[in-house]
Protein backbone atom coordinates (compact mmCIF):
# COMPACT_ATOMS: atom_id res chain seq x y z
CA UNK A 1 0.00 0.00 0.00
CA UNK A 2 3.25 2.36 0.75
CA UNK A 3 4.19 1.79 -2.44
CA UNK A 4 0.40 2.79 -4.24
CA UNK A 5 0.40 5.94 -1.91
CA UNK A 6 4.06 6.54 -3.14
CA UNK A 7 2.86 6.57 -6.78
CA UNK A 8 -0.80 8.00 -6.54
CA UNK A 9 0.92 11.13 -4.94
CA UNK A 10 3.40 11.54 -7.50
CA UNK A 11 1.22 11.08 -9.69
CA UNK A 12 -1.50 13.73 -7.85
CA UNK A 13 1.31 16.42 -6.90
CA UNK A 14 2.37 16.85 -10.60
CA UNK A 15 -1.25 17.91 -11.56
CA UNK A 16 -1.64 20.05 -8.56
CA UNK A 17 1.67 22.33 -7.25
CA UNK A 18 -0.18 22.91 -4.28
CA UNK A 19 0.45 19.33 -3.00
CA UNK A 20 3.36 18.83 -1.07
CA UNK A 21 4.74 15.95 0.92
CA UNK A 22 6.45 16.20 4.67
CA UNK A 23 7.54 12.69 5.89
CA UNK A 24 9.71 11.38 8.91
CA UNK A 25 12.72 10.31 7.95
CA UNK A 26 11.36 7.30 6.64
CA UNK A 27 10.78 6.00 3.25
CA UNK A 28 14.49 5.48 1.90
CA UNK A 29 14.04 6.00 -1.90
CA UNK A 30 10.13 5.32 -1.97
CA UNK A 31 10.23 9.16 -2.28
CA UNK A 32 12.82 9.69 -5.17
CA UNK A 33 10.38 9.94 -8.20
CA UNK A 34 8.16 12.57 -6.34
CA UNK A 35 11.46 14.06 -5.31
CA UNK A 36 12.81 14.11 -9.07
CA UNK A 37 9.22 15.03 -10.73
CA UNK A 38 7.74 17.87 -7.83
CA UNK A 39 10.84 19.58 -7.25
CA UNK A 40 11.00 21.55 -4.13
CA UNK A 41 7.85 19.74 -3.00
CA UNK A 42 9.23 16.93 -0.28
CA UNK A 43 10.63 17.71 3.11
CA UNK A 44 12.30 15.32 5.10
CA UNK A 45 11.16 16.38 9.08
CA UNK A 46 13.41 14.20 10.79
CA UNK A 47 13.04 12.40 13.45
CA UNK A 48 10.59 15.19 14.92
CA UNK A 49 6.61 14.62 14.44
CA UNK A 50 5.02 16.91 16.51
CA UNK A 51 6.99 19.64 14.28
CA UNK A 52 6.07 17.66 11.22
CA UNK A 53 2.49 18.18 11.49
CA UNK A 54 2.37 21.53 13.02
CA UNK A 55 4.79 22.70 9.93
CA UNK A 56 2.06 20.85 7.82
CA UNK A 57 -0.73 22.67 9.68
CA UNK A 58 0.78 25.87 8.70
CA UNK A 59 1.48 25.30 5.17
CA UNK A 60 -2.17 23.80 4.94
CA UNK A 61 -3.35 27.16 6.87
CA UNK A 62 -1.28 29.14 4.13
CA UNK A 63 -3.12 27.65 0.73
CA UNK A 64 -0.97 24.48 0.54
CA UNK A 65 -2.29 21.18 0.27
CA UNK A 66 0.06 19.04 2.61
CA UNK A 67 0.24 15.28 3.14
CA UNK A 68 2.57 13.81 6.44
CA UNK A 69 3.64 10.70 6.17
CA UNK A 70 5.59 8.71 8.74
CA UNK A 71 4.83 5.21 10.83
CA UNK A 72 1.32 5.14 12.41
CA UNK A 73 2.14 5.10 16.11
CA UNK A 74 4.83 8.23 15.36
CA UNK A 75 2.27 9.95 13.33
CA UNK A 76 -0.66 9.53 16.02
CA UNK A 77 0.06 8.70 18.96
CA UNK A 78 3.28 10.72 19.02
CA UNK A 79 2.07 14.24 18.03
CA UNK A 80 -1.78 13.66 18.90
CA UNK A 81 -1.77 17.38 20.66
CA UNK A 82 -0.71 18.50 17.08
CA UNK A 83 -3.14 17.02 15.91
CA UNK A 84 -5.65 17.88 18.09
CA UNK A 85 -4.98 21.36 18.10
CA UNK A 86 -2.53 22.51 15.12
CA UNK A 87 -4.34 20.56 12.51
CA UNK A 88 -8.03 20.04 14.00
CA UNK A 89 -8.98 23.26 16.06
CA UNK A 90 -7.29 25.76 13.85
CA UNK A 91 -9.57 23.84 11.16
CA UNK A 92 -6.28 23.22 8.84
CA UNK A 93 -6.64 20.80 5.69
CA UNK A 94 -3.90 18.50 6.18
CA UNK A 95 -3.90 15.00 5.04
CA UNK A 96 -2.38 12.46 7.93
CA UNK A 97 -1.08 9.78 6.29
CA UNK A 98 0.08 6.39 8.93
CA UNK A 99 1.92 3.83 7.12
CA UNK A 100 1.93 0.37 8.91
CA UNK A 101 -1.13 0.15 10.91
CA UNK A 102 -2.42 -2.16 12.65
CA UNK A 103 -0.68 -5.20 13.37
CA UNK A 104 1.78 -4.76 10.18
CA UNK A 105 4.77 -4.47 11.80
CA UNK A 106 3.62 -7.09 14.03
CA UNK A 107 7.44 -8.42 14.32
CA UNK A 108 8.76 -5.21 15.52
CA UNK A 109 6.82 -5.19 18.67
CA UNK A 110 4.68 -3.11 20.16
CA UNK A 111 6.97 0.12 19.93
CA UNK A 112 5.54 -0.35 15.91
CA UNK A 113 1.94 -1.86 16.32
CA UNK A 114 -0.78 0.89 16.14
CA UNK A 115 -4.06 -0.22 17.82
CA UNK A 116 -5.58 3.29 19.39
CA UNK A 117 -4.94 5.22 16.40
CA UNK A 118 -9.08 5.16 15.37
CA UNK A 119 -9.91 5.29 19.14
CA UNK A 120 -7.72 8.96 19.79
CA UNK A 121 -8.32 10.27 16.36
CA UNK A 122 -11.92 9.64 16.01
CA UNK A 123 -12.53 11.91 19.30
CA UNK A 124 -11.31 14.83 17.60
CA UNK A 125 -13.95 17.05 15.86
CA UNK A 126 -13.77 17.50 12.64
CA UNK A 127 -11.12 15.04 11.83
CA UNK A 128 -12.40 12.30 9.15
CA UNK A 129 -10.46 8.72 9.24
CA UNK A 130 -10.12 6.55 6.81
CA UNK A 131 -9.09 3.04 6.53
CA UNK A 132 -8.33 1.79 2.83
CA UNK A 133 -8.22 -2.12 2.28
CA UNK A 134 -5.97 -2.31 -0.49
CA UNK A 135 -3.30 -0.52 -2.93
CA UNK A 136 -5.62 0.87 -5.26
CA UNK A 137 -8.23 1.91 -2.85
CA UNK A 138 -4.89 3.57 -1.16
CA UNK A 139 -4.92 5.54 -4.15
CA UNK A 140 -9.05 6.15 -4.07
CA UNK A 141 -9.07 7.45 -1.27
CA UNK A 142 -5.48 9.55 -1.11
CA UNK A 143 -7.21 11.91 -3.95
CA UNK A 144 -10.55 11.71 -1.94
CA UNK A 145 -8.77 13.36 1.18
CA UNK A 146 -7.10 15.87 -1.02
CA UNK A 147 -10.32 16.97 -2.32
CA UNK A 148 -11.84 16.85 1.05
CA UNK A 149 -12.26 20.45 2.83
CA UNK A 150 -10.92 19.47 5.94
CA UNK A 151 -7.89 17.35 7.77
CA UNK A 152 -8.14 14.06 6.65
CA UNK A 153 -6.05 10.93 8.75
CA UNK A 154 -5.75 7.91 6.40
CA UNK A 155 -4.10 4.68 8.10
CA UNK A 156 -2.55 1.95 5.18
CA UNK A 157 -0.81 -1.04 5.74
CA UNK A 158 2.84 -1.91 4.42
CA UNK A 159 3.61 -3.10 1.11
CA UNK A 160 2.56 -6.91 -0.40
CA UNK A 161 -1.08 -6.30 0.65
CA UNK A 162 -3.09 -8.12 -2.00
CA UNK A 163 -5.42 -6.02 -4.48
CA UNK A 164 -9.26 -7.20 -3.39
CA UNK A 165 -10.63 -4.53 -5.97
CA UNK A 166 -8.30 -3.85 -9.14
CA UNK A 167 -11.00 -0.89 -9.96
CA UNK A 168 -12.79 0.28 -6.89
CA UNK A 169 -15.39 2.84 -7.55
CA UNK A 170 -14.57 6.52 -6.31
CA UNK A 171 -14.25 6.89 -2.81
CA UNK A 172 -16.89 8.71 -1.27
CA UNK A 173 -15.92 9.73 2.48
CA UNK A 174 -18.46 8.44 4.99
CA UNK A 175 -20.01 5.33 2.38
CA UNK A 176 -19.47 2.00 2.92
CA UNK A 177 -20.01 -0.57 0.12
CA UNK A 178 -21.47 -4.13 -0.27
CA UNK A 179 -19.05 -6.47 -1.71
CA UNK A 180 -20.55 -9.93 -1.52
CA UNK A 181 -24.63 -10.12 -1.15
CA UNK A 182 -25.33 -13.31 1.72
CA UNK A 183 -28.39 -13.35 4.07
CA UNK A 184 -27.15 -15.29 6.97
CA UNK A 185 -24.66 -13.06 8.53
CA UNK A 186 -23.25 -9.52 7.55
CA UNK A 187 -19.45 -9.01 8.36
CA UNK A 188 -18.35 -4.93 8.50
CA UNK A 189 -14.46 -4.91 8.13
CA UNK A 190 -12.66 -1.67 8.05
CA UNK A 191 -9.23 -1.57 6.36
CA UNK A 192 -6.27 -3.77 6.10
CA UNK A 193 -8.48 -6.94 7.72
CA UNK A 194 -11.01 -6.74 4.88
CA UNK A 195 -8.97 -8.93 3.42
CA UNK A 196 -9.40 -11.92 6.24
CA UNK A 197 -13.21 -11.20 6.00
CA UNK A 198 -13.38 -11.89 2.73
CA UNK A 199 -11.67 -15.09 3.49
CA UNK A 200 -14.14 -15.69 6.41
CA UNK A 201 -17.08 -15.19 4.20
CA UNK A 202 -15.68 -18.23 1.75
CA UNK A 203 -15.29 -20.30 4.50
CA UNK A 204 -18.44 -19.98 5.50
CA UNK A 205 -19.90 -20.10 2.10
CA UNK A 206 -18.37 -23.48 2.46
CA UNK A 207 -20.28 -24.48 5.54
CA UNK A 208 -23.35 -22.74 3.49
CA UNK A 209 -23.76 -19.89 5.50
CA UNK A 210 -24.27 -16.87 3.27
CA UNK A 211 -22.56 -14.09 4.65
CA UNK A 212 -22.93 -10.63 2.88
CA UNK A 213 -19.33 -8.64 3.32
CA UNK A 214 -19.59 -4.87 3.73
CA UNK A 215 -16.42 -2.76 3.64
CA UNK A 216 -16.37 0.69 5.93
CA UNK A 217 -13.34 2.28 4.76
CA UNK A 218 -14.65 5.49 6.16
CA UNK A 219 -14.81 5.33 10.24
CA UNK A 220 -15.21 8.57 10.75
CA UNK A 221 -17.78 9.72 9.86
CA UNK A 222 -19.60 6.50 9.65
CA UNK A 223 -22.03 5.34 6.91
CA UNK A 224 -25.05 5.38 9.12
CA UNK A 225 -27.60 4.97 6.25
CA UNK A 226 -25.70 1.61 5.09
CA UNK A 227 -25.47 0.89 8.78
CA UNK A 228 -29.12 0.87 9.25
CA UNK A 229 -29.85 -1.47 6.57
CA UNK A 230 -27.76 -3.84 7.87
CA UNK A 231 -29.15 -3.86 11.26
CA UNK A 232 -32.85 -3.91 10.18
CA UNK A 233 -31.78 -6.97 7.77
CA UNK A 234 -29.59 -9.14 9.28
CA UNK A 235 -29.60 -11.02 12.60
CA UNK A 236 -26.12 -11.38 12.76
CA UNK A 237 -23.57 -9.02 12.40
CA UNK A 238 -19.49 -8.75 12.74
CA UNK A 239 -17.47 -5.69 13.52
CA UNK A 240 -14.07 -6.53 12.43
CA UNK A 241 -10.89 -4.33 12.85
CA UNK A 242 -7.15 -4.60 12.85
CA UNK A 243 -6.93 -2.42 15.69
CA UNK A 244 -8.14 -2.61 19.69
CA UNK A 245 -11.74 -3.44 21.00
CA UNK A 246 -11.41 -0.79 22.66
CA UNK A 247 -12.71 2.70 21.07
CA UNK A 248 -12.14 1.93 17.51
CA UNK A 249 -14.51 0.90 14.69
CA UNK A 250 -16.84 -1.58 16.61
CA UNK A 251 -17.42 0.81 19.03
CA UNK A 252 -17.68 3.72 16.69
CA UNK A 253 -20.88 1.34 15.45
CA UNK A 254 -22.32 0.34 18.56
CA UNK A 255 -22.43 3.84 19.26
CA UNK A 256 -24.09 4.46 16.61
CA UNK A 257 -26.72 1.45 17.13
CA UNK A 258 -27.38 2.91 20.84
CA UNK A 259 -28.01 6.29 19.42
CA UNK A 260 -29.97 5.26 16.92
CA UNK A 261 -31.87 2.22 18.69
CA UNK A 262 -30.56 -0.26 16.42
CA UNK A 263 -31.86 -3.19 18.04
CA UNK A 264 -32.28 -6.24 16.21
CA UNK A 265 -28.92 -8.46 15.06
CA UNK A 266 -26.67 -9.92 17.20
CA UNK A 267 -23.38 -8.30 17.11
CA UNK A 268 -19.56 -9.61 17.44
CA UNK A 269 -16.66 -7.58 17.66
CA UNK A 270 -13.13 -8.76 15.74
CA UNK A 271 -10.03 -6.87 17.10
CA UNK A 272 -7.08 -7.05 19.02
CA UNK A 273 -7.78 -7.63 23.13
CA UNK A 274 -6.71 -5.16 25.41
CA UNK A 275 -3.05 -6.08 26.01
CA UNK A 276 0.47 -6.03 24.47
CA UNK A 277 1.90 -8.55 22.26
CA UNK A 278 5.19 -10.02 23.80
CA UNK A 279 5.55 -13.09 20.88
CA UNK A 280 7.41 -12.26 17.47
CA UNK A 281 6.01 -13.30 15.13
CA UNK A 282 4.60 -11.62 11.38
CA UNK A 283 1.18 -10.12 10.66
CA UNK A 284 -0.54 -13.29 10.24
CA UNK A 285 0.72 -14.78 12.93
CA UNK A 286 -0.20 -11.92 15.38
CA UNK A 287 -3.86 -12.02 13.48
CA UNK A 288 -3.91 -15.31 14.43
CA UNK A 289 -3.29 -14.50 18.18
CA UNK A 290 -6.09 -12.19 18.03
CA UNK A 291 -9.04 -14.38 16.67
CA UNK A 292 -8.20 -12.19 13.27
CA UNK A 293 -7.56 -14.85 10.48
CA UNK A 294 -10.53 -15.12 8.16
CA UNK A 295 -10.97 -19.51 9.17
CA UNK A 296 -11.49 -17.70 13.24
CA UNK A 297 -13.79 -15.56 12.40
CA UNK A 298 -15.61 -17.61 10.21
CA UNK A 299 -15.66 -20.48 13.04
CA UNK A 300 -16.79 -17.96 15.62
CA UNK A 301 -19.45 -16.39 12.95
CA UNK A 302 -20.65 -20.63 12.64
CA UNK A 303 -21.21 -20.93 16.09
CA UNK A 304 -22.59 -17.84 17.15
CA UNK A 305 -25.49 -18.84 14.75
CA UNK A 306 -25.66 -21.92 15.66
CA UNK A 307 -26.58 -21.44 19.49
CA UNK B 1 -0.17 54.28 8.65
CA UNK B 2 2.77 56.45 8.61
CA UNK B 3 5.50 54.91 10.88
CA UNK B 4 4.91 56.12 14.48
CA UNK B 5 7.83 57.83 16.45
CA UNK B 6 9.32 55.27 19.37
CA UNK B 7 7.72 58.07 21.70
CA UNK B 8 4.54 57.70 20.17
CA UNK B 9 4.60 53.36 20.23
CA UNK B 10 6.11 53.64 24.26
CA UNK B 11 2.77 56.05 24.57
CA UNK B 12 0.85 53.37 23.12
CA UNK B 13 2.35 50.81 24.95
CA UNK B 14 1.56 52.52 28.16
CA UNK B 15 -2.22 52.70 26.93
CA UNK B 16 -2.56 48.81 26.27
CA UNK B 17 -0.97 47.91 29.56
CA UNK B 18 -3.47 50.12 31.08
CA UNK B 19 -5.99 48.02 28.78
CA UNK B 20 -5.29 44.92 29.70
CA UNK B 21 -4.96 45.16 33.71
CA UNK B 22 -8.36 46.52 33.40
CA UNK B 23 -9.34 43.34 31.48
CA UNK B 24 -7.40 41.27 34.57
CA UNK B 25 -9.62 42.76 36.81
CA UNK B 26 -12.58 43.12 35.08
CA UNK B 27 -12.78 39.42 33.72
CA UNK B 28 -11.30 37.70 36.88
CA UNK B 29 -8.52 36.42 34.29
CA UNK B 30 -4.81 35.45 35.28
CA UNK B 31 -1.30 35.58 33.72
CA UNK B 32 -1.53 39.36 33.85
CA UNK B 33 2.10 39.04 34.97
CA UNK B 34 3.09 37.15 31.77
CA UNK B 35 0.89 39.42 29.42
CA UNK B 36 2.59 42.44 29.89
CA UNK B 37 5.64 41.32 29.66
CA UNK B 38 5.62 41.31 25.86
CA UNK B 39 3.11 44.00 25.58
CA UNK B 40 6.21 46.23 23.89
CA UNK B 41 6.99 43.33 21.75
CA UNK B 42 3.28 43.17 20.07
CA UNK B 43 3.50 46.87 19.97
CA UNK B 44 6.84 46.75 17.56
CA UNK B 45 5.16 43.60 15.88
CA UNK B 46 1.85 44.97 15.19
CA UNK B 47 2.34 49.25 15.56
CA UNK B 48 6.00 49.94 14.54
CA UNK B 49 5.74 49.37 10.44
CA UNK B 50 8.54 47.32 10.78
CA UNK B 51 5.61 43.75 9.62
CA UNK B 52 2.93 44.08 6.86
CA UNK B 53 0.31 43.74 9.06
CA UNK B 54 -3.61 44.03 7.30
CA UNK B 55 -6.29 44.85 10.04
CA UNK B 56 -8.48 45.66 6.88
CA UNK B 57 -8.44 41.99 5.47
CA UNK B 58 -6.99 40.39 7.93
CA UNK B 59 -6.58 37.33 5.62
CA UNK B 60 -4.70 38.92 3.24
CA UNK B 61 -2.45 36.41 1.48
CA UNK B 62 0.51 38.76 1.26
CA UNK B 63 0.45 39.68 5.19
CA UNK B 64 3.30 39.14 7.61
CA UNK B 65 1.96 36.65 10.13
CA UNK B 66 2.37 37.53 13.60
CA UNK B 67 2.02 34.50 16.27
CA UNK B 68 1.49 34.83 19.80
CA UNK B 69 2.92 31.12 20.71
CA UNK B 70 2.32 31.72 24.27
CA UNK B 71 -0.96 32.18 24.36
CA UNK B 72 -1.75 32.61 27.95
CA UNK B 73 -0.87 36.58 27.32
CA UNK B 74 -4.16 36.73 25.09
CA UNK B 75 -5.40 39.66 26.96
CA UNK B 76 -2.21 41.96 24.92
CA UNK B 77 -2.80 39.96 21.53
CA UNK B 78 -6.50 40.91 21.60
CA UNK B 79 -5.82 44.49 23.03
CA UNK B 80 -3.07 45.05 20.50
CA UNK B 81 -5.49 43.77 17.37
CA UNK B 82 -8.30 45.96 18.43
CA UNK B 83 -5.92 48.73 19.01
CA UNK B 84 -5.14 48.33 15.63
CA UNK B 85 -8.33 48.15 13.78
CA UNK B 86 -8.84 44.90 13.36
CA UNK B 87 -11.88 44.59 15.45
CA UNK B 88 -13.95 47.90 18.03
CA UNK B 89 -12.23 48.26 21.05
CA UNK B 90 -15.12 47.93 23.24
CA UNK B 91 -15.40 44.28 21.95
CA UNK B 92 -12.68 43.86 24.33
CA UNK B 93 -15.13 44.57 27.24
CA UNK B 94 -16.66 40.80 26.11
CA UNK B 95 -13.66 39.62 27.09
CA UNK B 96 -14.01 36.09 29.29
CA UNK B 97 -17.76 36.80 29.74
CA UNK B 98 -19.99 33.85 29.26
CA UNK B 99 -21.22 33.11 25.35
CA UNK B 100 -18.16 35.53 24.40
CA UNK B 101 -15.77 34.32 21.63
CA UNK B 102 -12.65 36.12 23.11
CA UNK B 103 -11.84 33.18 25.30
CA UNK B 104 -8.85 33.29 27.95
CA UNK B 105 -6.55 31.38 25.15
CA UNK B 106 -6.63 32.19 21.17
CA UNK B 107 -8.29 30.27 18.91
CA UNK B 108 -8.88 30.04 15.82
CA UNK B 109 -12.94 32.11 16.20
CA UNK B 110 -12.16 34.65 18.75
CA UNK B 111 -11.16 37.21 16.85
CA UNK B 112 -10.13 38.58 13.23
CA UNK B 113 -6.07 38.99 13.12
CA UNK B 114 -5.43 35.61 15.02
CA UNK B 115 -3.07 33.58 13.05
CA UNK B 116 -2.71 30.85 15.45
CA UNK B 117 -4.68 28.80 18.24
CA UNK B 118 -2.13 28.82 21.03
CA UNK B 119 -2.71 28.24 24.74
CA UNK B 120 -0.83 24.78 24.80
CA UNK B 121 2.96 25.49 24.74
CA UNK B 122 5.22 24.70 21.83
CA UNK B 123 3.23 25.06 18.97
CA UNK B 124 2.82 28.18 17.33
CA UNK B 125 6.53 28.45 16.14
CA UNK B 126 6.14 24.97 14.67
CA UNK B 127 3.02 25.97 12.99
CA UNK B 128 4.69 28.83 11.92
CA UNK B 129 7.70 27.27 10.23
CA UNK B 130 4.91 25.50 7.76
CA UNK B 131 3.17 29.13 7.07
CA UNK B 132 6.87 30.48 6.07
CA UNK B 133 7.68 27.21 4.33
CA UNK B 134 4.13 27.71 2.55
CA UNK B 135 5.74 31.29 1.61
CA UNK B 136 8.59 30.31 -0.31
CA UNK B 137 6.87 27.61 -1.90
CA UNK B 138 4.36 30.18 -3.09
CA UNK B 139 6.92 32.44 -3.94
CA UNK B 140 5.56 34.99 -1.64
CA UNK B 141 7.32 37.41 0.63
CA UNK B 142 5.51 37.90 3.41
CA UNK B 143 7.13 36.95 7.01
CA UNK B 144 6.56 35.20 10.26
CA UNK B 145 7.46 36.79 13.85
CA UNK B 146 6.71 34.66 16.11
CA UNK B 147 6.31 35.27 20.05
CA UNK B 148 7.31 32.58 22.15
CA UNK B 149 7.80 32.13 25.93
CA UNK B 150 11.10 31.26 27.97
CA UNK B 151 8.33 28.56 29.48
CA UNK B 152 7.86 27.33 26.33
CA UNK B 153 11.36 26.46 25.95
CA UNK B 154 11.01 23.89 28.43
CA UNK B 155 9.26 22.03 25.34
CA UNK B 156 10.64 19.73 23.20
CA UNK B 157 8.53 20.56 20.13
CA UNK B 158 10.15 24.08 20.59
CA UNK B 159 13.42 22.74 20.14
CA UNK B 160 12.20 20.32 16.66
CA UNK B 161 11.12 23.56 15.50
CA UNK B 162 14.18 25.18 16.27
CA UNK B 163 16.19 22.08 14.32
CA UNK B 164 13.71 22.63 11.44
CA UNK B 165 14.08 25.91 10.97
CA UNK B 166 17.92 25.84 11.06
CA UNK B 167 17.61 23.06 8.46
CA UNK B 168 15.60 24.28 5.69
CA UNK B 169 17.17 27.77 6.49
CA UNK B 170 13.93 29.75 6.79
CA UNK B 171 15.32 33.27 6.42
CA UNK B 172 11.56 34.59 6.62
CA UNK B 173 10.99 33.43 10.29
CA UNK B 174 11.84 35.80 13.03
CA UNK B 175 11.09 35.26 16.33
CA UNK B 176 11.63 36.21 20.18
CA UNK B 177 11.26 34.99 23.38
CA UNK B 178 10.05 36.47 26.32
CA UNK B 179 12.62 35.66 29.08
CA UNK B 180 10.91 37.25 31.47
CA UNK B 181 12.63 34.99 34.03
CA UNK B 182 9.75 33.36 35.15
CA UNK B 183 7.58 30.06 34.65
CA UNK B 184 4.41 29.17 35.98
CA UNK B 185 5.99 27.83 39.62
CA UNK B 186 9.44 28.99 39.23
CA UNK B 187 12.69 30.74 38.04
CA UNK B 188 13.03 29.54 34.50
CA UNK B 189 16.51 29.40 34.91
CA UNK B 190 16.30 27.05 37.91
CA UNK B 191 13.29 24.49 36.79
CA UNK B 192 15.12 23.63 32.94
CA UNK B 193 18.36 25.10 33.02
CA UNK B 194 17.34 27.48 30.18
CA UNK B 195 20.56 29.67 30.45
CA UNK B 196 22.65 30.06 28.49
CA UNK B 197 19.69 30.68 26.32
CA UNK B 198 21.32 32.73 23.65
CA UNK B 199 23.78 30.01 22.74
CA UNK B 200 21.51 27.51 22.66
CA UNK B 201 19.78 29.07 19.58
CA UNK B 202 22.93 29.82 18.05
CA UNK B 203 24.25 26.14 18.63
CA UNK B 204 20.77 25.00 16.83
CA UNK B 205 21.61 27.09 13.74
CA UNK B 206 20.01 30.43 14.22
CA UNK B 207 21.29 34.17 14.37
CA UNK B 208 20.57 34.80 18.20
CA UNK B 209 20.82 38.32 19.39
CA UNK B 210 19.97 39.25 23.05
CA UNK B 211 18.23 42.67 24.21
CA UNK B 212 15.93 44.10 26.45
CA UNK B 213 12.64 43.23 25.39
CA UNK B 214 11.69 46.31 26.79
CA UNK B 215 13.80 48.91 24.46
CA UNK B 216 11.02 49.55 21.66
CA UNK B 217 14.04 51.32 19.36
CA UNK B 218 15.72 47.74 19.99
CA UNK B 219 12.66 45.53 18.93
CA UNK B 220 11.95 47.82 15.78
CA UNK B 221 15.08 47.29 14.74
CA UNK B 222 15.52 43.87 14.85
CA UNK B 223 12.09 43.12 13.21
CA UNK B 224 13.15 45.98 10.73
CA UNK B 225 16.75 44.11 9.90
CA UNK B 226 16.78 42.30 6.46
CA UNK B 227 17.31 38.77 6.42
CA UNK B 228 20.27 36.78 6.95
CA UNK B 229 21.49 33.61 5.91
CA UNK B 230 19.35 31.83 8.99
CA UNK B 231 16.53 32.18 10.95
CA UNK B 232 16.74 34.84 13.45
CA UNK B 233 15.71 35.28 17.21
CA UNK B 234 16.06 37.76 20.00
CA UNK B 235 16.23 36.74 23.55
CA UNK B 236 14.49 39.75 24.38
CA UNK B 237 15.28 40.07 28.28
CA UNK B 238 11.79 41.07 29.55
CA UNK B 239 10.70 41.61 33.64
CA UNK B 240 7.08 39.71 34.46
CA UNK B 241 4.59 42.49 35.45
CA UNK B 242 6.47 45.27 33.42
CA UNK B 243 5.05 49.00 33.74
CA UNK B 244 3.71 48.49 37.37
CA UNK B 245 5.95 48.61 39.93
CA UNK B 246 4.08 46.28 42.53
CA UNK B 247 3.74 43.85 39.72
CA UNK B 248 6.99 43.51 38.32
CA UNK B 249 9.11 40.53 38.78
CA UNK B 250 7.08 38.99 41.50
CA UNK B 251 5.38 35.72 40.25
CA UNK B 252 2.47 35.82 42.35
CA UNK B 253 1.17 37.98 39.21
CA UNK B 254 1.24 34.95 37.11
CA UNK B 255 -2.39 33.71 38.55
CA UNK B 256 -3.24 36.81 40.76
CA UNK B 257 -5.69 39.14 39.21
CA UNK B 258 -5.88 42.96 40.65
CA UNK B 259 -8.01 45.15 42.53
CA UNK B 260 -10.08 47.79 41.25
CA UNK B 261 -7.72 49.99 44.00
CA UNK B 262 -4.67 48.12 42.46
CA UNK B 263 -5.77 49.18 38.75
CA UNK B 264 -6.23 52.85 39.21
CA UNK B 265 -2.43 52.40 40.78
CA UNK B 266 -1.13 50.84 37.94
CA UNK B 267 -2.67 53.32 35.58
CA UNK B 268 -1.70 56.40 37.67
CA UNK B 269 2.18 54.75 37.54
CA UNK B 270 1.59 54.38 33.99
CA UNK B 271 0.76 58.06 33.39
CA UNK B 272 -2.68 57.23 32.40
CA UNK B 273 -4.83 58.63 35.04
Amino acid sequence: MRNAFANEITRLAQADARIHLLSGDIGNRLFNEFQAKCPGRFFNCGVAEANMISVGAGMALSGLKPVAYTITTFITARCFEQIKLDVCYNEAPLVIVGVGAGLSYASLGPTHHSFEDMAILRALPGLTVLAPADPPETRTALRAALAHDGPVYIRIGKKGEPTLDPNPPPFEIGKGRSLRSGDHACLIATGLVLAEALHAADALAARGIAAEVVHMPTVKPLDAELLSLIFGRHRLVALIEEHALAGGFGSAVLEWAADADARGPRVLRFGMPDEFRHESGEQEYARGICGLRGEQIAERIARALEA
Amino acid sequence: MSRPSISELERIAAEMRGEVIGMSHRADTPHLGSALSCVDMLVACYFSGALHVTPANPRDPDRDRVILSKGHAAMSLYTALAYRGYFPREDLLTFNREGSRFQEHPGPHTAPGVEVATGSLGHGLAVGLGMALAARSLGKSYRVAAIISDGECNEGSTWEAALFAAANKLTNVVAMVDYNKWQATGRSDEVLALNPLREKWAAFGWDAVEFDGHHMQALVDFLSAPPSERPRIAICHTVKGKGCSFMEDDNNWHYRVPTAEEVEKARKELGLA
